[in-house]
């Protein structure tokens, strides 16, 4: 029997879709002011998301994780949402696609020009990273 | 009375005009369908985004930000989604009609054009056209309208334009549609919803600040909006189609069976008229 005053709700929404839904004894998340980890009882915060991992704790079930870029999460004592502009299961990365965007942004960083969006490569690569890594 | 077989040639080509608005009222039905869904599936997205920028704004009410009060500018952005395609009843001239009946001054207008109907009638109209996104409404895709959105957040926060207007097709349900102009930016929010919002929800904390927040926040708020309006005009396009298809296909039928109907009195007059000829014959003859 899972401890009732552990759990709380989380819901990742997307554009498409409601991404999840479901029960949490914790989240981990990237904020654009470092990482975060939320139990139940948080104090009310809307912060704005860092592409990066998700990862949902449960009580005696495994993890849950996907990728999230860009959005914004709204944490309440029993409830935190997550608005997020993309996010994708493991299993839904293409990770050949993410290794190429990779090499592209890395291309792009190391030969700029006065041309170069620097933090559109910038940002680019971290999304190429994390998918990467969260596709492992 | 016409000719039995100006008729029948008529009667043919009524029937295959009415066998393409039957299969076109078919194929919008399914891709209403997909749309309809499409667009449920947008709802809760856009509305935990309106809740959310509802309340921050009714709690950071006096904030001093670009976004929340008009530009220096006289000029006036409106993105005016309509479909590509015609066939469609009254679906793409009332999206122009809003524009046009909006009151805002043809000189300050600078239109976005999604859809290539609304741009070509707005062109004729005199209306200067800014930029033209007809491609978008094919397969509306949310990093489509992300795009779209920088360009004219871009051009407001430059101060190229003062007030940016939506005008767009609202699906309420299947059978009614309802075109909508809709102002974006300055933001303007009811002032009950604001009460409620500021009333409704505990003290909350921003990270990073709240100015920083509402800066990140407000160009994705406008993006969901472009987002769930373009979900939104599709299927109100298909519904539009459905019904203009639904309603010739029964007219077609109309005309079929009135001109059935005369089509054999045509042939009743012909055989007595026959009859006529060859019973006066046969007198004459004895």
């Amino acid at each position: 029997m899972a401890d009732e005053s552990r759990i709380f709700e989380v819901e990742i929404i997307t554009p498409d879709r409601v991404f999840y839904r479901g029960e949490a004894t914790m989240i981990e998340f990237n904020t654009a002011a470092g990482e975060l980890g939320v139990y139940k009882r948080h104090i009310p915060l809307t912060t704005v998301l860092a592409p990066g991992i998700v990862k949902i704790h449960k009580d005696g079930e495994d993890d849950v994780i996907a990728a999230v870029h860009s959005g914004f999460a709204e944490i309440l004592p029993e409830k935190v949402t997550l608005l997020a502009e993309i996010a994708e299961w493991p299993d839904e990365i293409d990770k050949g696609r993410a290794e190429a965007a990779r090499q592209r942004a890395e291309e792009r960083l190391s030969h700029k020009t006065g041309e170069t969006d620097i933090k559109r490569a910038e940002f680019a690569l971290r999304k190429a990273l994390i998918r990467i890594d969260i596709a492992k | 009375m016409a000719s039995m077989r100006d008729i029948k040639r008529r009667k043919g080509s009524i029937q295959s005009t009415q066998q393409i608005t039957k299969a076109m009222k078919l194929v919008s039905t399914v891709k209403l369908q997909k749309a309809k869904n499409r667009a449920e599936q947008t709802n809760p997205y856009f509305n935990y985004m309106y809740q959310t920028v509802t309340s921050m704004l009714a709690k950071s009410g006096n904030v001093d930000h670009p976004y929340l009060k008009a530009g220096g500018s006289d000029k006036k952005a409106v993105v005016v989604i309509t479909s590509n395609r015609g066939l469609a009843g009254g679906y793409n001239s009332n999206v122009v009609k809003t524009v046009t009946a909006s009151g805002l001054l043809k000189e300050d207008v600078e239109i976005y054009a999604i859809g290539s109907k609304g741009h070509e009638a707005l062109s004729r109209r005199g209306y200067s056209i800014k930029a033209d996104e007809s491609g978008m409404i094919e397969s509306p895709a949310y990093e489509n309208a992300a795009a779209l959105c920088k360009t004219v957040l871009d051009a407001y926060t430059n101060g190229e334009i003062g007030e940016i207007y939506l005008a767009y097709t609202h699906f309420k349900n299947t059978v009614s549609h309802e075109p909508k102009l809709m102002k974006l930016l300055p933001i303007e929010f009811d002032e009950n919803e604001m009460e409620q919002a500021a009333g409704s929800n505990v003290l909350m904390n921003y990270e990073p600040n709240e100015e920083e927040a509402l800066d990140t926040i407000i160009p994705k708020y406008i993006t969901s909006l472009f987002y769930g309006a373009l979900v939104e005009a599709v299927a109100s396009e298909n519904g539009a189609r459905m019904q203009a298809m639904d309603s010739a296909t029964s007219n077609a039928e109309e005309m079929i069976s009135d001109l059935t109907l005369k089509y054999n009195r045509a042939r009743q007059g012909s055989i007595t008229q026959e009859l006529t000829e060859i019973i006066a014959g046969a007198a004459a003859i004895s």
